[in-house]
Parts: structure tokens; C-alpha cells; sequence
């Protein structure tokens, strides 16, 4: 299966992810020839086959509908690039 | 070991129990080791040398006061996938460089509660995905067999560590053989446990319903000891399975007359080279006279395995790292340009390139109008290869098989092609798809590379399947070789 360049950049565009215009046509190949490698999941006729989601198939455990987390937000922000007030701060996208 | 240390764990502790030497002077020589050998071997991203030694004080101190446990005072390596508290947490990246996690993953934290001393974080592929170390940002781990040779990969920091004798035991994390193949290419033994018994909270995510936590180690008594320690329930993660705690060495004095094991056919086929099919064929042998009973069986669907592999890890990939987005933690591009371009341009700086290609075909697979062909297609051949392994376990307590195609290969030889690097994991990804546990155990040596071989239980079969290797390795003395290397210093 042929990935183009329009694909390859819709793909980076959906991921969030920036791909120089010089890099296209690598990534290109690359993804057909993993694409062709996929592929090869046709040979098997799954029709009426139940998709295993988890191996285990454990379902989600409930509880009760009580706050466990302490407040750690000082420490949490230590990492983060910019932060103010508790805030994180991102370029401004609203004029 | 000119040193007169031992080193298994088991020894070490038996050491560490009578008084032979304190944990601080074991964790000095281990320290020692790495300074003198980790810059040819780059097993480790970072080395803990304070904090190893805060904490093999500590655990003399317990010891001094009656309170040890067996693995009080024994120094490991992390996977630099499990969060450390305080202690950069880079995952192999350079979008986790600055990383400092305020947390520990819980496997980590019971492995220090028993008393264990943690020399450092192990290099790894990026996000675990590779299969030869070399997609680290920090640069390959090596093989102490052969240093212009892969260790294999994710974990290949972890074996390399545990083969050159820089650690006696290491975490490993295994999503399509990343702890076995590894453990193969460097001549060490590593435990890929059932899906759900080792908490992966704290273990950075790369697919989360295939990754799992393990230990990688010289021996199977060994990992048996560190199971115990790192696995067990843990209410944050949610798929952590509620099970009673077991002592998984109860079975390493078992014998095997009456045990059957199958060779799945589809494992022997022309993609094993013929070299290791005769190591596999040795093995055999060695379990016969052991009193097993050895029998071909059929696994239907496991060519079928890496393709699907492939489609879920990547699928499940492209989901978990959207959360490097620049904004809370992680690497962020210089002045971005817009709120886009601050997404967009720190991701494409803080990923490599393997990251990228699996994020990308995880985008396409689960994009409007493909989701079935790929994502559903890949979740209904998971169930078929899962039906194959239920089937033969129906006949056989235990498989017996390949790690991987080949012994370890040069740096470089194979980075250039993605899909003949994805073809390193034919033998281990079947595992992850149906949550299974495997090991790998050295099973002999081919041009002087170690070759491992796999056994892969029914779910929460890990006490038998230790007991399994275990019994191989009172019988053959692969797993107590050690790499020229190693034995300079």
C-alpha cells in the first residue's frame, strides 16, 4: 500500500506532528512498506471473530466516589516548561 | 569473579545473610565495575552513586538490627522507564531529558520496601520501542559479548548491565519481547510475567494493553526471588490483577518426569537460522533426559502475530504519547510561534525517529474510516492466536521455542530498515498479544554470541515455568559464562 505525500502530511497533521517537507517522501516509504507488512493480517478470513480487546479481558473495577488523591499541584508543575499562578502557560490563541 | 563476590542474587544474599561483606561494600564494587566499564558499554543513562550508597547504608542498618528480608542490600539497575522520585526519568528520549518524576512506579517502590539498592536507570530503546538500543537518545547500550554488536532491545541496558556483571539483577519492561530478546542477545535470563502482574503504574506507557514490567537477571532462581518482590496488586493500576501473593521459587526443586512441552512448529520454520535451530534441538534433548516428554504442536496463527503486533502497539502508542504535548512536563520547542506550532515543533524535536514512524502509522490506523481495517482486524487475529495458545495448552503444560530468529547483530545493520528490525520480535510478540508468560534462558552460543531460548506458560503459570528453567540450568552452565569483557576488571 502507497502512502503519499498528502497522506503523510494529513497523518503528521492529525499526530501533531511538524515533518520537514524534506522528510516526507522517507516517511512516505516507510510507513507503505509497515503498511505492507500489515497487510499480510488479510490472509486470515476473521469474519464472526470477537476483537480481543485486553488479554485478560478484566473488566474496570469500581469504587467508592471518594477524593484519594492529596492536592500536589506545587509539585506536579516543578516539571513543566512555564507556569504561573498555578497555570500553565501556552502561547496566547485567543485575540 | 577475580573480585570474590559472587554473582547471583541468591549468592549475594546468602553472602549479604552471613556477614561475608555489608551492602555498602557490594554496592562499591558494583559502582566501581560501571565506572570502569560503562563508557564502552553505555548500559546506563544515569548512575545513582549517592543515593546507591544512601541506601545499601540503610539496608546494613536494617540487616544490623534483624530486619533484612533476602533482598535487603542487593544493588539492581532500573529501566530508565520506571519512574524514580527525584532521579531523571528520560525513557530513552530527549523529550524526557529534563524529566524528574515527583513519583515512584510501583514496582520500584516494593523493590526498594524489600530492601533492594538501585545503582542507576538502564538505557532503552526510546519509549521502549526498538529492538536493538538503538533508537536511545543517549546512544546504544552494547553487547559485552561482542561491543560492535546490538544487546537487543527495549531493555538492552538491562541485559547488558546484568551480562557485564554491572548489576547482578535489572527491571526490564516487555511489550513484544523487549525483555526476552534482550536477555537472549546478551546471554541473561528475563521473566516477561503475565499481563496484569506487575503494576504499570509509574512504568512510563508505550501500549498498554501489551506492556508489561519483569526482572532480568543471571539466573531463574533469581528472577523468581525479584518477582516476588515486584509483582502483586495495586489498586492505581487498573488492570492490575487482584491474585494471592505466591512464593514463585516453590517450584524450582520440581521434577520435570512427566512434564509435556511443544515445539510449535510454525517456530522452527525457515526464518530460525539453522545454527540455533540445532541449540533448540540440544535443549530438547537436555529435557528429555530430564524426564519431559517432548511433542511438535501447531500454533496456527502466529505469523500473524507481527503484523497485528504492529497495529496495536502502534495504534496504542500514537494514543499514550499525545500527552507530550510541550505544555505540563517534558521538552518544549524554542518561541514557539502559536499554540500549533508549540505542539507540533516540540514533538517533532523531542521524538527520534522510530517514535515518529509508530505514532504515525498508529494515526492512520485508528483514523476515521480505517479504524476497522487495521485497529479491529488486529483485535480479531489477537483472539485467534489467543484461541492457539488456549488449544495447546489443552495438550502441553509448557512451550518450548526460539527467542529470536538470530544471535545478536552489528550496530547498524539493520537501522536503516524498520520492517527486518520488527522481524527480531517473530518468536515473542504472539506472547504480548495474548498476555502469556515467557522466558528466555541462555541455551548455548553460535560464532560466540549467546543464543537464548523461550518457554511460555498458561497465565499465572510463572512458579512452574521457573521451576522449568530452573531445572535447565542445574543441567547446562550457559547462563555462567561470562563475557571476556566482563572479566577485565
Amino acid at each position: 500500500m502507497a502512502i503519499g505525500a498528502d497522506q503523510v502530511t494529513a497523518i503528521a497533521r492529525l499526530a501533531r506532528l511538524h515533518i520537514d517537507a524534506s522528510e516526507v517522501a522517507g516517511y512516505g516509504a516507510q510507513l507503505s512498506r509497515i503498511l505492507d507488512l500489515v497487510a499480510e493480517m488479510d490472509r486470515v478470513d476473521t469474519d464472526g471473530v470477537e476483537p480481543l480487546a485486553h488479554p485478560l479481558e478484566v473488566v474496570a473495577r469500581l469504587r467508592p466516589d471518594v477524593v484519594t488523591e492529596p492536592d500536589r499541584r506545587g509539585v506536579l508543575q516543578q516539571g513543566a516548561p512555564a507556569v504561573e499562578d498555578g497555570y500553565y502557560l501556552v502561547p496566547k490563541f485567543i485575540e | 569473579m577475580a573480585s570474590g563476590f559472587p554473582s547471583t542474587v541468591a549468592a549475594l544474599a546468602a553472602g549479604l545473610e552471613r556477614g561475608d561483606f555489608s551492602s555498602v561494600e557490594l554496592t562499591e564494587h558494583y559502582l566501581a565495575r560501571i565506572r570502569a566499564l560503562n563508557p564502552e558499554l553505555n548500559c546506563y543513562i544515569t548512575v545513582c552513586e549517592d543515593g546507591a550508597r544512601a541506601q545499601a547504608r540503610a539496608a546494613d542498618e536494617r540487616r544490623a538490627m534483624g530486619e533484612a528480608g533476602v533482598l535487603t542490600g542487593i544493588p539492581y539497575a532500573n529501566k530508565d522507564i520506571f519512574c524514580t522520585a527525584g532521579v531523571r526519568t528520560s525513557c530513552g528520549s530527549r523529550m524526557l531529558d529534563n524529566f524528574v518524576p515527583p513519583y515512584t512506579a510501583t514496582a520500584v517502590e516494593r523493590l526498594h520496601e524489600a530492601g533492594m539498592v538501585m545503582l542507576g536507570k538502564a538505557n532503552m530503546d526510546e519509549f521502549a520501542m526498538g529492538s536493538s538500543n538503538e533508537t536511545s537518545f543517549y546512544g546504544p547500550a552494547r553487547n559485552p559479548w561482542r561491543p560492535d554488536c546490538v544487546p537487543g532491545g527495549s531493555s538492552g541496558g538491562s541485559a547488558a548491565a546484568v551480562a557485564a556483571r554491572l548489576a547482578p539483577a535489572a527491571t526490564g519492561t516487555d511489550t513484544g519481547g523487549s525483555i526476552r530478546q534482550p536477555a537472549s542477545f546478551c546471554g541473561v535470563s528475563g521473566l516477561k510475567p503475565t499481563y496484569g502482574r506487575v503494576s504499570r503504574w509509574g512504568m512510563i506507557a508505550f501500549a498498554s494493553s501489551l506492556d508489561q514490567g519483569g526482572p532480568m537477571a543471571l539466573t531463574a532462581e533469581d528472577l523468581a526471588l525479584l518477582l516476588g518482590a515486584m509483582s502483586g496488586f495495586d489498586s492505581r493500576d487498573s488492570t492490575s490483577v487482584d491474585c494471592v501473593p505466591e512464593d514463585f521459587s516453590r517450584l524450582l526443586g520440581a521434577p520435570l518426569a512427566g512434564l509435556k512441552l511443544g515445539l510449535p512448529k510454525e517456530f522452527l520454520d525457515g526464518r530460525l537460522a539453522p545454527e540455533l535451530g540445532a541449540t533448540l534441538e540440544e535443549a530438547r534433548r537436555v529435557y528429555e533426559s530430564l524426564g519431559a516428554e517432548c511433542r511438535e504442536i501447531s500454533l496456527p496463527n502466529s505469523g500473524l502475530a507481527i503484523p497485528a503486533y504492529y497495529i496495536v502497539a502502534s495504534a496504542e502508542c500514537s494514543s499514550n504519547l499525545s500527552r507530550y504535548d510541550g505544555v505540563r512536563f517534558g521538552h518544549r520547542c524554542d518561541q514557539p510561534a502559536d499554540l500549533l506550532d508549540l505542539y507540533t515543533r516540540s514533538r517533532a524535536e523531542g521524538f527520534g525517529a522510530e517514535v515518529k514512524r509508530r505514532i504515525l502509522v498508529g494515526t492512520y490506523a485508528l483514523s476515521a474510516g480505517y479504524y476497522e481495517a487495521y485497529y479491529g482486524k488486529a483485535q480479531k487475529l489477537r483472539r485467534l492466536i489467543q484461541r492457539d495458545f488456549q488449544a495447546a495448552f489443552g495438550e502441553v503444560d509448557a512451550i518450548l521455542g526460539p527467542t529470536s530468529p538470530s544471535v545478536a547483530f552489528g550496530l547498524g545493520q539493520k537501522t536503516d530498515d524498520p520492517v527486518s528490525m520488527y522481524l527480531a520480535d517473530i518468536y515473542t510478540t504472539a506472547v504480548n498479544l495474548a498476555g502469556l508468560p515467557g522466558l528466555s534462558i541462555p541455551a548455548g552460543f553460535v560464532d560466540g554470541l549467546p543464543v537464548g531460548m523461550q518457554l511460555i506458560g498458561n497465565y499465572f503459570d510463572e512458579a512452574r515455568l521457573l521451576g522449568i528453567a530452573h531445572r535447565f540450568q542445574q543441567a547446562t552452565d550457559w547462563h555462567r559464562r561470562v563475557p571476556a569483557l566482563a572479566d577485565k576488571v
